[in-house]
Parts: structure tokens; sequence; C-alpha cells
């Protein structure tokens, strides 16, 4: 049919894109995991086909696991108050027996923050919580304490602050993700509910939380998917070193180190490994959308 | 009955919680006009006297503000509206058209959706430098004709606002298929087009990780990497102020967009599906 071409026609050049910017850089960086190449000083070593000695390298070296269990917490760290919060943001909109005012301009005040920069608001928090920044002199003048607090020699305060963060910048957009599956609830099953005598919160757990599960998961896995691409802010605020002691270093940081050291080998392993988890994760959320909507 | 108590803890929480994610940029365009000898006599919540001063002194600081301001323009311009136009039409390639592998390549690109450009970056790079794209903005440009999040949200749109018998319609009037995606479909798309637009625009804005990896010349850095820098340089360790006026320009364009079509990005987040 003649018709069909134009339809080739029109999606052709998306799917050179894709193929020449997407696909084949996958298969680069596996090609390239199977040599050992890297720069020592101004001598290049290698190209030598190594088969999986990169991958026995990068997974020997505890350097790794450091590096994901300091992801892991810093995401979940960010994430669980994330979810709590948009969770209970997301009830109250919605419930119209609670009548709450000024919803529109709540939901465009904690959107704003995932529009900045996630570089300038490190930038930010660097310049305010440093050890003579506005935080210290004003945690002085109330007398809560004597001398400056050093927030980024401190494991636990870098990373709250690193998981702070990221939980500012993205709890607006999924509360309104959640929002919206909430919204989608079919009215009368609330209402049959309020007419059986049900409390809010019965509603609440029975009801609601039961049948965005869902738009849950989704929420969830695109936001460890987000976990997994951690750098911006904790790169930002600790310049790229991960202290202290490399508790804040992201594998993400990891994988730029050994970009910018010129080490192939690695990095080609590091690209695919990570490439493979995300690939995975994906592959998930396809499927609970695909559940959902047959559902529909 | 608990209703009241249970809408007064509600907005305790909604205005602490707006407070938190207003007050730090309020504190930032306050500083901003600051001086350093103001920001060190303690935190203020009223504007100082050093707005011109710390304008001029970032003017003429070792950073490339203004020329990395007009860089990321670019790059975010071209991508959002690249990245707009291919992907609606790629969306009314899959969605009016019947051929071989149609609906495979809607899985597949639904499939591969969410994997960050982040996680190919190896290869990514090797390839820009084979190709002799390194710093230069085409790498960051031309890979996002092809971004499966935009193409789904298109498709999505399309489905449930563009009705065939409009095409049908014009193609037994004798309107060519350029014709009919150029002059009918465009035009009606034109509501996901802004939101994407916006969207890509922001993202791109905010891209930091492969930027770093494939500009290298002072000439053709983008904001966020100038402002990686203000941490780095040693220039700016005593001029605070002028720190806060670099931070606070860099975030000025998104400012500026959020206020006025805040509206359109709320309700873009959730029309056409579930989005990321």
């Amino acid at each position: 049919m003649k018709k069909g071409k134009w339809g080739i026609l029109f999606i052709s050049p998306y799917i050179i894109v894709y193929l020449v910017f997407t696909a084949l850089p996958i298969v680069i960086s596996l090609y390239r995991s199977f040599f050992v190449n890297y720069w020592k000083g101004l001598i290049e070593v290698g190209p030598i086909f190594s088969g999986l000695e990169n991958y026995v390298a990068l997974l020997s070296d505890s350097s790794i696991y450091t590096y994901l269990s300091n992801t892991a917490i810093m995401w979940l760290l960010g994430f669980v108050p994330q979810i709590v919060l948009s969770i209970a943001l997301a009830a109250w909109f919605s419930d119209h027996r609670l009548g709450l005012k000024g919803i529109r301009f709540f939901k465009t005040v904690i959107y704003f923050p995932n529009l900045i920069i996630a570089a300038s608001f490190a930038s930010l928090f660097f310049s305010f919580f440093a050890d003579g920044g506005p935080v210290n002199a004003f945690l002085m003048d109330i007398g809560l304490i004597d001398k400056p607090f050093m927030f980024f020699s401190n494991t636990w305060s870098t990373r709250g602050l690193v998981a702070f963060m990221n939980c500012t910048m993205w709890f607006g957009n999924t509360t309104l993700l959640l929002l919206a599956g909430m919204l989608g609830i079919d009215p009368s099953l609330r209402e049959a509910a309020e007419v059986d005598g049900a409390t809010s919160w019965q509603i609440f757990t029975r009801i609601t939380l039961p049948l965005i599960r869902p738009i849950l998961l989704y929420v969830m896995i695109t936001s460890l998917i987000g976990g997994i691409q951690m750098f911006d802010v904790p790169q930002i605020l600790t310049k790229g070193t991960g202290d202290p002691n490399r508790s804040t270093m992201t594998i993400l940081m990891y994988l730029n180190k050994h970009m910018f050291s010129k080490n192939y080998g690695i990095s080609g392993a590091l690209s695919t490994l990570l490439f493979l988890v995300t690939a995975i994760l994906s592959l998930v959320v396809f499927w609970v959308n695909y559940r959902t909507e047959g559902r529909r | 009955m608990n209703r009241s108590i249970r809408k007064t803890i509600a907005y305790a929480v909604l205005i602490i919680v707006s407070f938190l994610c207003l007050f730090w940029f309020y504190a930032l365009f306050i500083n901003a006009t600051r001086s350093n000898g103001e920001l060190a006599s303690g935190f203020s919540l009223l504007p100082g006297t050093a707005l011109v001063k710390n304008w001029n002194s970032m003017l003429g600081c070792a950073l490339p503000v203004m020329n990395s301001m007009k860089n990321s323009l670019i790059v975010s311009f071209a991508t959002s509206l690249l990245c707009s136009y291919f992907s609606i039409m790629t969306a009314y390639g899959i969605h009016a058209y019947c051929f071989k592998g149609r609906k495979l390549f809607y899985t597949i690109m639904i499939g591969f959706m969410m994997i960050p450009r982040q996680v190919t970056a190896l290869g990514f790079v090797s390839l820009m430098d084979k190709m002799k794209l390194m710093d230069s903005f085409a790498p960051l440009i031309i890979p996002e004709i092809a971004c499966p999040i935009v193409f789904y949200y298109m498709i999505k749109y399309m489905e449930s606002t563009l009705p065939m018998s409009l095409v049908e319609a014009a193609r037994i009037d004798g309107a060519s298929e350029l014709f009919i995606f150029n002059k009918i479909v465009l035009p009606l798309m034109r509501p996901a087009f802004a939101v994407q637009m916006i969207f890509k625009f922001v993202e791109s804005w905010n891209n930091y990780f492969i930027p770093t990896l494939i500009l290298h010349s002072d000439n053709k850095k983008t904001i966020p990497i100038v402002i990686s820098l203000l941490r780095s340089a040693n220039f700016a360790e005593f001029d605070n102020g002028l720190i806060y006026m670099v931070i606070a320009f860099s975030i000025l364009p998104s400012v500026v967009i959020y206020l006025f079509l805040s509206r359109l990005i709320i309700s873009g987040i959730t029309s056409g599906g579930i989005k990321g």
C-alpha cells in the first residue's frame, strides 16, 4: 500500500537518530568494555582484548559497592519522606469533603523547585550551609550552637542535605502524578463507602490506596531510575570528591571520574552494567503501564 | 466533627512545605542584592544595596556567564523545537498509517522509554569523538530528535484529540500527505507542542552530566557548567555577592517561564497519560 510508505517516511528521522545516537553508543560501550584500555600519564595502554577482565576488576573492587550503597542510602533518605508527603498532599487535594482552598496556588508552589537547575540549587545550598554561611550565622544568632556546624564535614548532614534537595525538587511532581491517579478513581466507589458510614481514613486505606497501586509502583520505579542517575547535586556540593570520606560519592560520579581519567575499559563496563539495570527497570514500568491500560 | 482539625493540619503542612519550596529562592534573590560586607554581617530578609555592583562584577568576572547564557539558550531552544516537531511527526507516522513493523517499533520505544542517556555515556562520547563532534552543540541537540518519552506523550495526545476523519477528508480533497501533516495535524497539536517544548527546554537548560563530557572550551560552556565552576574557582571566594548573583541569574529564565506558563506546565504533567 502506498500510504504505508508515508508512515515509514515520517518515522525514519526518528529511527535513524535513535539508532545512531542511542542504540549505537550502547553497543560501543559493550564493545569497549571487553578491552583493557586506559591512559597512564601520557601513555595509552591497550586496547588489548581481555574478555570480562574489566567486569572482574570493577566488581571485585569494594568501591563500587560503597558507591552503590551511598546512592541507595541518599535515594531512600529522599524518597521515603517524598512519597509520604506526596500521598498526604494528593489525598488532601482530592478530598472534596475536606474542601481545601487555594489548591491551584499550592500545586504551583510545590512544583516550582522541579524547574530549578539542580547545579544552581546545589551551589546555593553550598553557600547557605557553608561554615561561615547564613544558616550557621542564623543558628548561632538564636543561640542553638556556639560555633559553626560544619555541615559538609559530617557524613550524615551532607547526605541529609543531598536527600533534602532531591526531595524538595521532586515531591511536587510526585504529588501531581498521584493526584491525577486519585482523581481518576470512580467517585461512586467513594460515595457508596460514605453512605455505608466509612470514615475518611477507611476510605483512604481501603479504596484510594489499593486503587492507585499501579501509579505508586510507577512513581517508585521512575524515582529509582532517577536515583541511579543522581549526579548533579552531590557532584557540585562536594566538588566531585564525594566527601566526607567518599560517603556521598554516587555511582554516576564514579562513572564520571573514570571517564575524565580516560579509563575507557572500566567506563565501558560500568556503562553497560548501568544500562542493564535501567533497561530492566524501564521494562518493569512498561509492564505496569501495560497492565493498567489493559484494565481500563 | 474532626474535619476542622484535619483541615488545620492540612493547611499547616501545606504552608510549611510551601515555605520550604520558596524560601531558598527568595533568600537567593535577596542575597544577590547584598554586598559581600552586608552578607558577612548576617542574614537579612530585606534587599541590600549592591544589586548593580554585583551585576557589574558578574559581567566583569573571569567566568563566561553571559556567553554561557547565550549557549544555553541556543541549545535549549533548538533541542525543544526539534524534539517536539519530530516527536509529533513520528507519532503521526505510527498513529495514522499502517505498515509492517509499526507495532514492534511502538513496543520497543515504550519498553526502553526510561533509559537515560547517562548510562550510555562512554559509547556516546567515543562516538562523538569519532564523528568529530566534540566541543560542539550538535551532540546535545541532534540526539533529542529521538526522545521516546515525548513521542509517547504525543501519541497519547493524538489518540485522544486527533480525529482521523479530518485526515481522511483532506485526502479526498486531494491534499498531499506532507500538506496534511504540516497544515492540518501540526496546528491541531499546538497545545501538546507547547507543553513539551517547555518541558524539553527546562530539561535541556538543566542538563549537566553529558555537556561536561562534551564541551571543553570556555566559549562553548553552558550555564550549569559555569555554575559548577563557581565551586572550584578561587577568584570568587572573597565575593559572596557575586556568587549569589550568578546563581540567581542562572535560574532567572526558569522562574520567568514559570511565572507566565505555570498553568500550562501543571496541566501538562498529567495530561496525556502517565508521564515521568
